[in-house]
């Protein structure tokens, strides 16, 4: 994954509380066994009407959405369905950062190995941030991941963000090939914990 | 599938306090004793996975990963794969048989079959005996056993914490380093005691006390925690609702659930395929009972239930924590003081087609599922019959009854279950997920009201614009009876 160290983008305000995996990505595009191509069905039931027509109240139909790197949403976000089609769309669609007062457990870790940056603001931070983009939609925001900032006009928040997924991010270090690394390691618990089943046997 | 393999070293007890070491919990306990290589202040511990269920609709991304990288799959052994999510759950007219309609799905299907063949991953097939969800699948064949830890890509992956394992959902791309690896990268979860004491009331379940958790703790309640399940009323459950329960952890934003393993537990694991025998059995049951939390072990939160004040639960709203009792009323807008959680009522209730302060008794309905890895369980299907023998659903209503696993299907065909079904005019199907994630055709049209015994009352969740209002077996059987919602206890 290539590094990501800093975010400058207008965002996106969908400040929703319990945003769904089901709502981010619908079960019906599951069936694809590719991670391209899902940011069409983004928020697909709340962007489109029953024959496909794009709503025009719905944010992401706004002109210059696509453009936008940074997702404003509400707590708990991307809770229930573990599906990493979640920030598979979100990034498909071009969003690098999404920031909430709070994440779903799941979600974050899926966000942080696809390039999205879990942005997580105290309450009061993000009712703030709410507030200033209702008034100035068109603000400029910036993630900097390395100093866990989020600026945006002449407010300064800081966000927290795990060591390791900063220093992955910044890195752009792979995790499968962080735990390749520990073969040697997995080998000698592996020996001395023989397994209790086998579903080969 | 044959009988598992026991190895002659059995994998060594956790004592329970032995070194003067400070009391544990059983999560600390299963954590300890999968560290590969411990957590760090930068870096997140490498923890071993026992068992790694795979099904179609979250693997072949994982399977992409690992070929694009040239690696292999660490331990075959240690995995199993089932198809669930997207299968046809009934019979076509003519041959009898299961037939994939959908192109996509059926192109999902064959890429695990041939990823199952390239890796050398057991799969339980369209046509394998032993087919199912893949959460009720790994109990019933004594896959599941207690001190494991237990992933799947799948959030429901909780539902095995019933039998004392460390079991979570996993993302796609973690799927592939547990491939590659048999590991994860994971922070400790906090731990979250959630007690219950107390006798169950007639007509109140499991699912009625998972859902007052929720609706007590919130959907976010449990973020970053693992909850325990613990208290007399959790001890008298059986194997079959210490599942239900654990299954919709994930449902008050817990990565696990967790109950202790005791008799219960243990009698339910004899004999089953993979459960070990003879006196590696008796060696089992000595380190799975090691695993049940240390007395004076603390948890970061505790919430403490009475289970006799408890009444069967019903969702009215488009997260499962908007839920009431089935005597209850919707909530008025006013009795919101929060203006963001007003406006999410508002907005729910709007997608609802409910009214505030409505009785959600008498709300009529369309369509009734029995089904899902939370409710269609053996358990789950007799106290469905049991309301609906003798009797016939309302006529406007649809019914579909779908078993958990095709042996269950069988076991439930075998006690004539299927006879009451029918003939008080449901559908009777093959196992999988169907109407519960409505990926395989089965689904409810827009506007439409379905009493459901799964876990997610998500706009759209059940086919787009449907409208899912959770509840128990028993609970959704007198729905059926009536047309609307209804109290199983006012049925004479």
């Amino acid at each position: 994954m290539p590094p990501l160290t800093r975010i400058e983008s207008r965002a996106v305000l969908l400040a929703t509380d319990d945003i769904d995996t089901d709502q981010i990505i619908p079960a019906r595009f599951l069936k694809t066994t590719e991670r391209r191509g899902l940011g069409t069905h983004l928020f697909a039931d709340w962007r489109y009407t029953a024959d496909g027509t794009p709503r025009s109240d719905f944010i992401l139909n706004a002109p210059g959405a696509s453009e936008r790197r940074i997702l404003v949403g509400g707590r708990n976000f991307g809770c229930g369905s573990s599906r990493e089609h979640a920030p598979w769309a979100l990034a498909d669609f071009g969003f690098q950062a999404v920031v909430a007062p709070s994440f779903a457990d799941i979600f974050r870790n899926n966000a942080l190995k696809n390039g999205i940056v879990p942005v997580q603001l105290d309450r009061e931070a993000h009712a703030a941030l709410v507030e200033h983009l209702a008034l100035h939609p068109d603000v400029v925001a910036v993630v900097d991941v390395a100093s866990q900032r989020l600026l945006v006009g002449q407010d300064t928040w800081g966000f927290a963000l795990a060591p390791f997924a900063r220093h992955c991010l910044l890195e752009g270090i792979d995790q499968l090939g962080f735990l390749l690394g520990a073969d040697d390691e997995i080998a000698r618990y592996e020996q001395s914990h023989p397994a209790a089943i086998s579903t080969i046997a | 599938m044959s009988r598992g393999a026991t190895t002659p070293a059995s994998p060594v007890s956790v004592s329970s306090n032995a070194a003067g070491r400070p009391p544990r919990t059983m999560l600390e306990k299963i954590w300890d004793a999968h560290l590969v290589r411990p957590e760090t202040p930068d870096t997140p511990a490498v923890l071993y996975v026992d068992l790694h269920l795979v099904h179609e609709v979250t693997s072949a991304q994982a399977f992409s990963e690992l070929r694009s990288r040239g690696l292999r799959v660490r331990r075959p052994g240690r995995t199993i794969a089932t198809m669930d999510h997207s299968t046809p759950t009934a019979l076509s007219a003519g041959t009898r048989t299961l037939t994939v309609a959908d192109p996509q799905a059926a192109a999902q299907l064959d890429t695990l079959q041939r990823n199952c063949r390239d890796y050398g991953i057991p799969l339980f097939d369209l046509d394998h005996p032993a087919r199912g969800i893949v959460h009720v699948i790994g109990p019933e064949q004594g896959l599941t056993q207690p001190g494991m830890t237990i992933v799947c890509g799948d959030s429901h992956t909780s539902t095995h914490g019933a039998f004392g394992a460390l079991a979570f959902g996993i993302g796609t791309s973690e799927v592939a380093d547990v491939l590659a690896t048999q590991c994860l990268l994971q922070s400790r979860p906090r731990t979250m005691e959630v007690r219950v004491d107390g006798r169950l009331g007639p007509g109140v379940t499991a699912k009625d006390i998972i859902l007052a958790v929720i609706a007590r703790i919130g959907v976010a309640g449990g973020a970053g925690h693992v909850i325990e399940y613990t208290g007399s009323t959790i001890r008298a459950l059986d194997m079959e609702g210490r599942m239900t329960v654990c299954n919709m952890s994930i449902e008050a934003g817990a990565r696990a659930g967790l109950v202790a393993p005791d008799e219960t537990t243990f009698s339910w694991l004899a004999g089953r395929p993979h459960s070990p025998t003879g006196a590696a059995w008796q060696a089992a049951v000595e380190r799975w009972t090691s695993y049940r939390s240390d007395e004076g072990a603390s948890y970061d939160r505790t919430i403490v239930l009475d289970a006799e004040s408890l009444t069967p639960m019903v969702s009215y709203g488009t997260n499962p924590g908007m839920t009431i009792p089935v005597t209850g009323h919707v909530p008025e807008l006013a009795a919101v003081t929060d203006p963001t959680d007003r406006a999410q009522l508002q907005q729910s209730l709007r997608y609802m087609g409910l009214e505030p302060g409505q009785p959600i008794a008498g709300q009529r309905i369309d369509v009734v599922f029995i089904g899902s890895c939370t409710n269609s369980r053996l358990g789950d299907l007799r106290a469905a019959a049991g309301v609906l023998a003798g009797r016939r659903i309302a006529p406007h209503v649809r019914m579909l009854v779908v078993p958990g696993s095709q042996a269950i299907k069988w076991q439930a065909e075998a006690e004539g279950l299927h006879h009451v079904f029918r003939d008080a005019g449901a559908e009777w199907r093959e196992s999988g997920c169907s109407m519960c994630i409505a990926m395989n055709g089965d689904q409810i049209a827009p506007g439409q009201y379905a009493v459901s015994t799964s876990n997610r009352n998500f706009e759209g969740r059940q086919g787009k614009g449907g409208r899912t209002l959770l509840a128990s077996p028993l609970t959704a059987a007198a729905s059926a009876i009536r047309g609307a919602v209804a109290d199983v206890r006012s049925l004479a």
